[in-house]
């Protein structure tokens, strides 16, 4: 079986989760259920109170956990370089430089720094952070390091992106901003990305489709499609749109938090 | 000091409350040196006047200046004996270091290896060395690998210890994203692990380097045996037996300052490694 995966930028099918469980322990059911088909392009919101599984499902889906069941499959098979991740830290290597953290994904796969310099600064430019190439992480301020981080994520052109409450440490400007330019950064390169966040408001106004989950055991309660036109800039945050978007959502939210202690 | 002579130029009103503050981190940072130096003439004095004034004889307790001509005079027997302690002092960690990366390294790759030897090491570190000395000196003919194992055996074990938690204390995240590239498992060693015990390894060190000595001295202590190709601790027990008391002061002087010039030179090893980018090496105001 060789097809080859479609290419960047088409809305073909990436991956498909079927039907997957994952208990810890013999016990802990942390999700139950997880169907979920990502198409090349969307912008997919894993919205849910913590505990919910959200970030198991990301580990599933980046093959660092297996399933108890079900089935998880990328269409085309999956090869190097297919995956990026950005996790709720920034992950940065403290001794290496900006552009040798970006370096990493392609360091691995034992590409030369000169071979891969020119996607490295790309990269960076796309994050606003080319004048940083030679800084170390701690120079940096949180929202700059997260930056890094995207860029390190990106850099290889990956087929899917798994951002795991990249921004919920981040004071709401900078948030803000990185909603913004994340969006931007969307607009220019077409990635396809799974985004898990515990705010309404972010989930509307970054994604296409929200899956809203709830805990105990981890599953999918509602499936919502925002079908507000990208590029979105700020207009749409003030729009009665997004308003009412971010109603729908947060409705589904209280749904998925009834009867748990707060 | 030029940045701070341009700061202080370029804003001119200051108020008195960081006059203050400034003056105090200025008197700080002259009392760091000052302090010991006043401690140490004040020392000496006391000491010279307590051997006038009791007229202590100076086979019991020689004068600061009886110690300090000795040290000249004897400087060529005492330099030679230096030479030869420091030589199985720094081979001593240089093997230390060597076989403390080199088990931790194997630790981490194997847990059946760690779970095998981990213990044993354990017990070495935790057995005197004066304990064990006398019997490697009955095995080991060579009178230098003696002393070798014998401060290999004391200075290892900190650097086994630390570079061992240091190799297991990468950041998660890190290991999982090296997972997701498909990293091996040298690259994640080579690019991981060995960054992230790099502080905890230069920790060990500094404390191994202090630890080579004592094992070079003590084991030159059971050894015993004398003439050529002596070190410091052979010329204090002789000296003893001779109640030349001025030549040992001079000599522990000499393995004090020994000890003091590793462990500053360990340390300046350690900053310059770390400056770029370790929380430890990293100056900041306040
Ligand atoms: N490695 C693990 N071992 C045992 N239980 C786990 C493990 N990882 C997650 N869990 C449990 O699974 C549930 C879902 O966790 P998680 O996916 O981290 O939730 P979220 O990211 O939505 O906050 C939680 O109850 C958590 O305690
Ligand atoms: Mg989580």
């Amino acid at each position: 079986m060789s097809i080859s995966p479609a290419p960047l930028g088409s809305r073909a099918e990436v991956l498909r989760i079927e039907g997957v469980d994952k208990v810890f322990g013999g016990t802990v059911v942390a999700l139950k259920g997880l169907s979920l088909t990502v198409n090349g392009g969307d912008f997919i919101s894993l919205l849910g109170p913590s505990g919910c599984g959200k970030s198991t499902a990301l580990r599933l889906i980046a093959d660092l956990i297996h399933p108890t069941r079900g089935r998880i499959t990328w269409s085309g098979g999956q090869a190097a370089g297919d995956l990026g991740v950005v996790f709720q830290e920034p992950t940065l290597m403290p001794w290496a430089t900006v552009a040798q953290n970006v370096w990493l994904p392609f360091r691995l796969r034992g590409k030369s720094y000169a071979s891969v310099k020119d996607d490295i600064l790309e990269a960076l430019k796309l994050v606003g952070l080319e004048r940083f190439q030679n800084a170390y992480p701690r120079e940096l301020s949180g929202g700059m390091k997260m930056r890094v981080s995207i860029a390190r994520a990106m850099v290889t052109k990956p087929r899917l992106i798994l951002m795991d409450e990249p921004f919920a440490a981040l004071d709401e400007i900078t948030r803000f901003r990185l909603n913004n330019d994340l969006l931007a950064l969307k607009d220019k390169i077409g990635c396809t990305v799974i985004f898990v966040t515990h705010s309404v408001f972010e989930s509307v106004f970054l994604s296409d489709r929200i899956v809203v989950m709830a805990a105990r055991p981890g599953r999918v309660i509602r499936e919502l499609t925002v079908d507000a036109p990208y590029p979105r800039d700020e207009d749409f945050r003030t729009s009665p749109e997004y308003a009412a978007h971010c109603r729908a959502a947060s409705d589904a939210l209280h749904e998925a938090m009834e009867g748990e202690a707060a | 000091m030029s940045i701070v002579e341009e700061n202080t130029s370029a804003v001119s009103d200051v108020d008195d409350e960081e006059l203050r503050r400034r003056r105090a981190r200025k008197i700080d940072k002259i009392g760091k040196w000052t302090l010991p130096v006043v401690v140490l003439v004040i020392t000496l004095f006391f000491w010279d006047r307590l051997v006038v004034w009791n007229e202590i004889p100076h086979y019991i307790l020689p004068g600061p200046g009886l110690v300090f001509s000795t040290l000249v005079a004897d400087w060529p027997i005492l330099f030679d004996a230096l030479l030869v302690t420091l030589q199985i002092t720094l081979m001593a960690l240089a093997v230390a270091v060597i076989g403390g990366v080199g088990l931790a390294v194997l630790f981490t790759q194997s847990r059946w290896m760690e779970m095998s030897f981990y213990p044993y090491a354990v017990i070495l570190q935790v057995t005197p060395i004066v304990a064990i000395a006398p019997l490697i000196f009955i095995y080991v003919d060579s009178r230098i690998a003696g002393l070798l194992l014998c401060a290999w055996l004391v200075a290892f074990f900190p650097v086994l210890s630390n570079t061992t938690l240091g190799l297991n204390s990468a950041d998660h995240n890190l290991r999982d994203l090296f997972r997701i590239y498909g990293a091996t498992r040298w690259q994640t060693l080579r690019f991981l692990q060995l960054p992230s015990a790099l502080p905890y390894f230069l920790g060990g060190l500094r404390i191994a380097g202090g630890l080579s000595l004592i094992g070079a001295v003590v084991a030159e202590y059971v050894a015993g045996t004398g003439g050529i190709g002596s070190g410091l601790a052979f010329r204090i027990l002789e000296a003893g037996y001779r109640l030349n008391i001025p030549r040992m002061f001079a000599a522990l002087i000499l393995i004090a300052v020994t000890g003091v010039v590793i462990f500053a030179g360990l340390s300046f090893i350690s900053h310059l490694l770390l400056r770029k980018w370790h929380e430890s090496a990293l100056k900041r105001e306040g």
